[in-house]
């Protein structure tokens, strides 16, 4: 069947397999008419800035936008919950004709009276821009009214893809560093950025650096707090996870602050010890990264046992991925790698070419790489591939069962913590639980491989 | 996470707070994906698409496929007709579909894109392929709802597809509105096992709830066919069920091949089942097998033998108006009491159907449309009920209150399986409910009875 599904025309340089040469394009927009598994500038944003949790975060637009985000990442708080309810001005015919502003307007002042937010952000949807609302007028006045950051978030969907929307996103919460009190900040402390905390992983990893003796000022956004990002250009070093989203305010934080940063992942036993390892090494003293040895040591101790389990179960299945940036993929390929498991399909939606360089260099010989996908590709290189497991996102899961094969969702929907030592061993166990399944034995693929074990089984594929 | 809710209900004036509706090119998607071999195409920024994917995929569990035109900054100045030509160009060369259904979005209706003009366009330049077709709705995201889209979406499917060829056939068509691919299953039983033929649309069987057969289908097997369509002009009757789903669509084609509609509720619950079946029996000039005669009298059967627990039992519900008009019904008629029923799809109709049909037991019953999820929650703080029925977002209200017994019910289900599976409407889906409603209060008793009080048998 694979035979009949081609890549599309015009994205045959988008893809790229390893041992072929020539070179992967990318960062280019969406073919206009392409089913494209890549959202936009708004959803950006939203994502990134959604888990401050004592913010408000009020959408400006028609009602839909703020319904498809509305607690879809499970982001966790320590504390407030203000983060997960849905606000929006809901924009009707009438105010498409004569503007929004009163009605954002008196949004923002009864919600701020009501639920007394720290800070409020006001993301413009794709027609804000078009029916000539001043928003950003609209936050200065309320912020007057009201005595509270009300800081608007320029991505308008049509602005770009999701890493557009980052850059908004940076520049708003930018917007909030360096008006708060450092002096209370000790000399070996850092900032976590593009830390979400889904599933509590904010928390595995902070307790790392506080064993080790290192402060953490603010984890950017997870379990976010208006207050930490008014202090956090008090830290000394910035550790940047998820390199795509917060790339951009970790450059600023350096240039308006002087505050380096480095880049690093937590998944993976590799990249989390690398990345402790860092730190200690940054801050050049010795006990520090004693402890970070202690620490590294103590933990992959506890889950080798299990871990080995996993391995003997897991060796030798192939795996797909398709995930959002680049830097996950890294980890993912080495964190599959260390299961025992091949990696023969890596995809991202918004890598770009010095990311792809890399990713090139940590697959194995004829791994295929995609650069926004698709579902028709990616079906037929799981197939082509024979593929034991997917990883992805909401788009790809079905995808991935219709062909009878297993997932594992390592997106932000998901609800278990794969980051750190003892996310090694969740990740392991969330493969295992579906690699595993004794339903993929029933798949009409493995099926007619298990009747006819030496050909490859082919079907009609009327795509 | 709603813990925050406080009871005194406050004047808004201006927003939304946890909405209970949605934006209409959801709708149209949905309902194009109910089409044969049909590729939905929203005119707009790239995100959009994603979400309406994303969110009908979180769904239905299953892969849903559209393109989107990429709206650009470009785009948003000079207007979408470049992208659209482009993007059909690109979806007949590369994805093959039998047709196009292309819906508008927020960003595309402000700008004020002619589609029809650009559509035709792209025929006469030779970017739509002879043999192919090319239909618009307008879905402006500012009006109406996620209902309003589907609605839409029906009804321009008619206007541009039905034909009548002057010959009027012994085929009913069947509109069931925005219900579930299980649903539309179901419906697709009863009728035949009434004995008629008749034309679904939209048909979601078979496309939203497909077999695994290990390969990966674009266009999956199921969804009225483009014959279908075009034979709707040529049948005797149109039965469209759910006003705000339906009614439009049914009118057009009314006006259009003079096709008599006959417009009814959402068969779900009993008496609405009872009318589909009687509007069935009727248009077809039949009578009711005993099989189906069967199939009711053990649903009476079920209510009678609960209806003890039942009794007065106070109701919140809130989802689309289509749903909450036949569920409220269906409460009504096993005794229980609808308090308060909301929606966030405007329109003052829903308030007085709600109102008419809790006249007798409940005269106070409060129906909102236009409103949303955080109100509801408001008023169940000061006016405590038994029940919560809603879409999977009542389950943090249903927390809040202290387990609250909440029965999913309506779009979206986020974090369950069953709608996937099972129907609500006719006879069958009604049990379904019955048994629904019976496990949420007897689990809530299981739970909390004290030793001495818990019930072996119930
Ligand atoms: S921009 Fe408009 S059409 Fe698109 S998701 Fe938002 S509300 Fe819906």
């Amino acid at each position: 069947m694979t035979a009949n599904i081609h890549i599309l025309p015009g994205r045959e340089d988008q893809v790229w397999q390893k041992g072929s040469g020539g070179n992967l394009a990318c960062d280019r927009r969406s073919l206009a008419g392409s089913v494209t598994q890549r959202a936009c500038a708004f959803c950006g944003s939203r994502v990134v800035l959604y888990p401050i949790a004592d913010a408000l975060h009020i959408v400006h637009g028609p009602i839909g936008c703020a319904v498809y985000n509305w607690d879809i990442r499970g982001s966790l708080s320590s504390g407030p919950q203000l983060h997960r309810n849905s606000f929006s001005t809901d924009l009707q015919e009438k105010e498409v004709i004569f503007g929004g502003e009163k009605k954002l307007h008196a949004s923002l002042v009864e919600l701020i009276q009501y639920y007394q937010p720290k800070a409020a952000f006001v993301y413009s949807t794709c027609i804000v821009g078009l029916i000539g609302d001043d928003v950003q007028a609209v936050c200065k006045a309320v912020s007057r009214e009201t005595g509270i950051d009300v800081i608007p978030v320029e991505s308008p969907g049509f602005k770009g893809t999701k890493k557009t929307g980052y850059q908004a996103a940076c520049e708003a919460a930018f917007k909030l560093v360096g008006t708060g009190d450092t002096s209370q900040i000790g000399p070996y402390s850092i900032n976590l950025l593009g830390e979400f905390n889904i599933a509590g992983e904010a928390w595995m990893i902070k307790r790392y650096f506080e064993r080790m003796g290192i402060e953490v000022v603010a984890t950017i956004t997870g379990d976010g707090r208006v207050d930490d990002l008014r202090r956090c250009h008090g830290a000394k070093l910035n550790l940047v996870q998820c390199s795509g989203s917060m790339t951009h305010l970790a450059k600023r934080l350096d240039e308006d602050y002087g505050v380096p940063f480095q880049r690093v992942s937590f998944f993976g036993l590799e990249d989390t010890a690398r990345a402790l390892y860092a730190a200690a090494e940054f801050f050049g003293d010795p006990a520090l990264m004693e402890r970070a040895q202690e620490i590294v040591y103590e933990e992959i101790a506890k889950i080798t046992p299990r871990l080995k389990e996993y391995r003997k179960r897991l060796k030798g299945k192939k795996a797909a991925l398709y995930v959002g940036g680049a830097f996950k993929a890294f980890s993912l390929v080495l964190a599959l790698r260390a299961l025992g498991m091949k990696t023969v399909l890596a995809g991202t939606q918004t890598g770009s070419a010095e990311d792809y360089e890399q990713l090139k260099e940590i697959c194995d010989p004829g791994t295929v790489i995609v650069d926004d996908s698709n579902p028709l590709e990616l079906a037929k290189f799981v197939l082509e591939k024979d593929v034991d497991l997917f990883i992805g996102g909401v788009k790809e899961r079905p995808i991935a069962f219709k062909l009878g094969v297993a997932f594992c969702d390592h997106n932000h929907e998901r609800k278990i913590p794969l980051a750190g030592f003892e996310g090694m061993l969740n990740f392991a166990e969330e493969v295992a639980n579906s690699v595993l399944s004794p339903i993929w034995r029933f798949a009409p693929r493995r099926m007619a491989q298990a009747l006819n074990p030496k050909e490859d089984s082919h079907h009609e594929c009327n795509c | 996470m709603l813990e925050g809710t406080t009871s005194e209900i406050r004047e808004r004036k201006a927003l939304r707070v946890n909405p209970a509706k949605t934006c209409q090119p959801i709708g149209a998607m949905y309902a194009a994906l109910g089409i044969n071999g049909c590729m939905p195409h929203s005119h707009g920024s790239q995100g959009c698409c994603a979400y309406h994917r994303s969110q009908l995929t979180r769904h239905y569990k299953e892969p849903v496929v559209a393109t989107t035109s990429s709206f650009t900054e470009g785009a948003s100045v000079f207007g979408g007709m470049a992208n659209l030509t482009t993007a059909l160009d690109n979806i007949f060369t590369i994805y093959d579909p039998k047709m196009v259904a292309v819906h508008t979005t927020c960003l595309s209706e402000v700008i004020g894109d002619d589609i029809p003009m650009i559509i035709a366009k792209a025929k006469k330049d030779g970017k739509i392929p002879e043999d192919k077709i090319v239909i618009h709705t307008n879905t402006p995201s500012f009006v109406g709802s996620h209902v309003t889209g589907f609605s839409n979406q029906c009804a321009s499917t008619i206007k541009y597809l039905s034909k009548s060829s002057g010959e009027t056939k012994n085929v009913v068509n069947l509109f069931p509105g925005w219900v579930e691919p299980a649903d539309m299953r179901e419906i697709k039983r009863l009728a035949g096992a009434m004995g008629l033929d008749y034309i679904l649309f939209p048909d979601t069987s078979d496309v939203l709830d497909s077999p695994q057969t290990g390969y990966y289908k674009m266009y999956p097997d199921g969804g009225t066919t483009l014959e279908q369509l075009e034979a709707m002009g040529d049948s005797f009757q149109t039965i469209a069920m759910g006003p705000l789903c339906s009614q439009a669509a049914a009118e057009q084609l009314e006006k259009q091949c003079n096709v008599p509609a006959k417009v009814i509720d959402l068969p779900i619950g009993l008496k609405a089942t009872d009318a589909f079946i009687d509007a069935l029996r009727v248009a077809g000039d039949v009578s009711v097998p005993e099989e189906i005669d069967k199939e009711r009298g053990r649903l009476v059967d079920m209510i009678s033998d609960m209806s003890q627990y039942f009794h007065q039992k106070k109701v919140a519900l809130f989802g689309d108006p289509d749903h909450l008009i036949s569920m409220t019904q269906f409460l009504v008629d096993v005794g229980m009491t609808p308090a308060i029923v909301v929606t966030g799809t405007p329109g003052k109709k829903f308030e007085r159907r709600i109102h008419e049909i809790c006249a007798d037991t409940n005269p106070d019953v409060v129906a909102l449309a236009f409103s949303d999820i955080h109100y509801l929650h408001q008023w169940i703080k000061q006016n405590p009920v038994d029940l919560l029925m809603g879409n999977t977002y009542g389950k943090f209200v249903a927390r809040a209150e202290k387990n609250l017994p909440f029965i999913r019910f309506g779009f979206p289900i986020l974090d369950r399986v069953g709608h996937r599976a099972f129907p609500t409407v006719g006879y069958a889906g009604a049990l379904r409910l019955l048994e629904k409603i019976t496990d949420a209060f007897f689990d809530l008793r299981d739970r909390n009875d004290s030793d001495e009080n818990v019930e072996l048998v119930l």
